[in-house]
């Protein structure tokens, strides 16, 4: 093997690794991480890796195909449909601004109406690969504000695609046509022709997906070969993605529209957990490209026309955004969230500006610019987003704490709820029923205003830091109930807290087994898995419609409740190895098989001869009254 | 040394006094297991293993309850309905408590002139707990008197350090052997053991 190709694998892998753990320690995300890094060993820096910068760029933009073919997984076709009023008002109304704004902007800088136009939608366009990353870590992704951002993103995503069309329409002189690597099959074709030839490979895609990937993956899964089935995956997404480039369609969306056309298959959750690992590779060598390829000596140069720029390009993305969040009626919190998040000029116009670049639509130097203002906006983001959350929103939005009356500094509540979803919102008024008051730790601001309305002791921010803990109270509490929906983060909080206040008793809610066997080996007793109880209700009650009596039926349940965590711990010394980080389908799959097997073995529905004098084998003459 | 299972049903444990009392002076005589069944088993779903386990282990088994309604709370007749299977406490077979010694240890509201023929309840403690003393013989238990604390409402503070006392001497007698069952059995309440031989055999 080309040991230079080794060279460069280990500079980016050891890049990733120092980096990224240190950025996650430091609580910045695991994009500043990769961000950071590249600009150290770029070429400005350590020069580690030489101009390749932009050359990984493009490799690596596969990433943020990938990451959209995910996307249009995790999307049915159904939930994008109930989405539409959002995605088309928050998106169209953003962009739409933005760019208006822009070309103002680029027309006093004298530009050439067209460039202008060309640059302010380049310009409109955020980052999806870093906002739907930095949101997931941060378990944002599912308050008001992570769904609009996603709503724009989605949105910004599908209008590359007529923006790439239109381009050449602008162009101000006719583009010299790239070498036949490039060529679409469509040149030379006619105008009408065109047009059909593109609806057809949408089309094609569609139904590729539906009645072609479909049953070829029921093949491969039938030959029960793990590797083959990855080979599936991700020949599923470069076809998609060559096919769509042939054409001259835009591959992200290529594999977006395959991933939401395959949302429906029952092949879909293994799809996800196959193609996960490339795309958080491809993603943070992405990262760790832009990172590389900002242009320090443009910097050096001229300081202060760059750092206007990327100020100016950022002021008016902000701008729009919180005009948008608030045509939205979205909360302050919500807004300044929202607006900070979007405020970066995204991947896309790296391969709109390069465009217009080829086009002649842009001189060399303005790309060069652009270029930088880009990637350095990418870089500001977490930062940006770190100030607003530590510095702004404390001061301006809603408080992390209230400030009580005196009389009540001594109400101490004994229990802290963190996570006040669906699941902890259920437990706390469960307690403050009983006259017990909780402390309640929740990230979404319009959730805790509601609360504090209600009489609520709420702190605003992220459970796992531990100052916010400290100052819920975490000293001086007897329980934490971690109720946070991602598992991830509920890990998280769960390990900072055994560090940091071992006398607090934990009870953490569990996702599922899997979830739960990772909490066991964590040292936590008392897990609660959310799907339990409640499965177990309905079977009961299931039964009791099929002619059950009710309290045998519950007496069926209760056991099988007593089993089903016996079975648990028993089970739990078999699965996978010890250090499972993660569960795949295929184990979850074959973790249900050993169940059903063990549930075979010890019926516990079988041993319940309570009450039962029929059982009896000898009955004595008397039985039917009898003792 | 005779070991004690206290199966002791309270669905208000944390609202009455005077069972903390008892319990707390019977905590600490040695060789008493205090199975607090409210606690165990909130759902009524006995485990029937375990208390076979726990029954076979021990030699006195103390029913001690509140007396609701001229019984025991549910869970404590739950109890006896599930543990106390046939073939294994009563039927062919069911020899496992034989020769164990039993009896109810109860407080009650009413004051003890209240249970009788003339009074309020019109029947004794003894006749109200005909079903206790009749399982305990079907499974080859000899039963003891019931030991009461009677008219718990009003009761002083020095009241419920003697009765408690009481129960203590009691638990550590039982456990020490120190008793003839023929002399124990002609007195209506423990209680009247206790008073008319206060002394018992020095350990």
């Amino acid at each position: 093997m080309n040991p230079a190709f080794l060279q460069d694998a280990l500079i980016y892998l050891a890049t990733a690794l120092v980096f990224v753990p240190v950025a996650r320690r430091l609580g910045l995300g695991s994009v500043l991480g990769y961000l950071i890094g590249g600009i150290l060993i770029g070429p400005h820096f350590l020069g580690l890796i030489g101009g390749e910068g932009k050359d990984i760029l493009h490799f690596a933009e596969f990433g943020v195909v990938m990451m959209l073919f995910l996307i249009g997984l995790e999307l049915e076709p159904a939930h994008l449909w109930r989405m539409r009023r959002l995605i088309l008002g928050t998106g169209s109304f953003q962009m739409g601004v933005t760019t208006l704004c822009f070309l103002g902007a680029f027309l006093l800088l004298g530009f050439p109406w067209q460039a202008a136009l060309a640059s302010g939608l380049a310009l409109s366009m955020s980052s999806t690969a870093i906002v739907l990353q930095t949101l997931k870590e941060k378990g944002l992704d599912r308050t008001q504000s992570g769904r609009s951002a996603f709503a724009a993103l989605l949105f910004q995503d599908v209008a590359v695609i007529p923006i790439l069309a239109a381009l050449p329409l602008l162009a101000l002189y006719t583009a010299p046509v790239p070498d036949g690597a490039s060529r679409t099959f469509l040149e030379g074709l006619p105008g009408w022709a065109q047009t059909v030839a593109l609806l057809g490979t949408v089309g094609l895609v569609i139904l590729g997906g539906r009645f072609v990937a479909v049953p070829f993956l029921r093949f491969i899964a039938r030959l029960r070969l793990r590797e083959l089935f990855t080979v599936s995956a991700l020949f599923i997404v470069v076809a998609t993605a060559y096919i769509m480039g042939r054409v001259g369609l835009s591959p992200a969306l290529g594999t977006f529209l395959a991933g939401v056309v395959l949302a429906n298959s029952e092949y879909r959750h293994e799809l996800e957990s196959d193609i996960e690992p490339f795309k958080g590779l491809l993603l943070g060598l992405f990262f760790i490209g832009v990172g590389a390829s900002i242009n320090f000596h443009l910097i050096v140069i001229r300081p202060l026309e760059i750092l206007a720029l990327v100020g100016g390009a950022i002021a008016i993305k902000l701008l729009v955004l919180c005009l948008t969040g608030r045509v939205a009626r979205m909360s302050f919190d919500q807004t300044l969230l929202f607006s900070v998040s979007l405020s970066q000029v995204g991947e896309f116009a790296f391969v709109l500006f390069s465009f217009m670049y080829q086009l002649h639509l842009l001189p060399a130097e303005w790309t060069d610019r652009m270029m930088g203002v880009t990637a350095i906006s990418m870089t500001v983001t977490p930062l940006l987003l770190l100030v607003s959350e530590r510095l702004i929103l404390p001061r301006f939005g809603t408080r992390e704490t209230e400030e009580k009356a005196t009389d009540a500094v001594d109400l101490r509540p004994p229990v802290i709820i963190a996570g006040f979803g669906p699941f902890g919102s259920t437990v706390g008024r469960f307690l403050r029923a009983n006259g017990v008051q909780a402390t309640i730790l929740d990230t979404d601001s319009d959730r805790v205003d509601l609360l504090r309305k209600m009489g609520f002791t709420v702190f605003y921010g992220d459970a796992t830091r531990l100052d916010i803990l400290q100052a819920a109270g975490a000293d001086r509490a007897r329980i934490l109930i971690a109720a946070i929906g991602s598992p991830d983060i509920n890990q998280d909080l769960v390990e900072k807290v055994q560090q940091r206040f071992p006398h607090l008793t934990l009870m953490v809610r569990a996702q599922g087994r899997p979830d739960a066997y990772t909490l066991m080996d964590m040292g936590i007793r008392n897990i609660y898995r959310e799907s339990l109880d409640t499965s177990v209700r309905l079977g009961i009650d299931a039964l009791v419609k099929l002619g059950f009596r009710r309290y045998s039926a519950t007496r069926a349940g209760q056991n099988f409740l007593k089993y089903d965590e016996a079975a648990m711990h028993r089970l739990a010394p078999h699965r996978h190895d010890e250090s499972a980080y993660i569960f795949t389908t295929r184990e979850q799959v074959e973790l249900q098989e050993r169940l059903l097997a063990h549930d075979r073995e010890a019926n516990p529905a079988l041993n319940d001869h309570a009450w039962d004098s029929e059982a009896r084998v000898d009955r004595p003459p008397d039985a039917e009254t009898g003792p | 040394m005779n070991r004690i299972l206290i199966l002791f049903a309270h669905p208000r444990f944390e609202k009455s006094r005077v069972n903390r009392a008892l319990l707390q002076e019977a905590g600490r005589v040695p060789g008493v297991t205090l199975h607090d069944l409210y606690e165990h088993y909130p759902d009524f779903n006995v485990d029937v293993a375990r208390e076979k386990a726990l029954l076979a282990a021990h030699e006195v088994i103390v029913w001690h309850h509140p007396f609701y309604m001229y019984g025991a709370p549910a869970l404590l007749k739950q109890w006896i309905d599930l543990v106390l299977e046939y073939g294994w406490a009563h039927g062919p077979g069911g020899d496992v408590l034989k020769n164990k010694f039993v009896f109810n240890a109860l407080t009650s509201g009413g004051a003890r002139e209240a249970y009788a023929a003339d009074g309020l309840h019109r029947f004794s403690f003894e006749e109200f707990l005909t079903p206790f003393r009749q399982t305990a013989a079907l499974c080859h238990m000899v039963d003891l008197p019931p030991f009461v604390v009677a008219g718990t409402y009003r009761l002083t503070e020095t009241d419920l350090k003697t009765h408690a006392a009481l129960y203590g001497d009691l638990l550590a007698r039982l456990s020490r052997g120190d008793f003839r069952i023929e002399t124990v059995r002609r007195f209506a309440l423990l209680n009247d053991w206790l008073a008319e031989d206060p002394e018992g055999r020095r350990p």
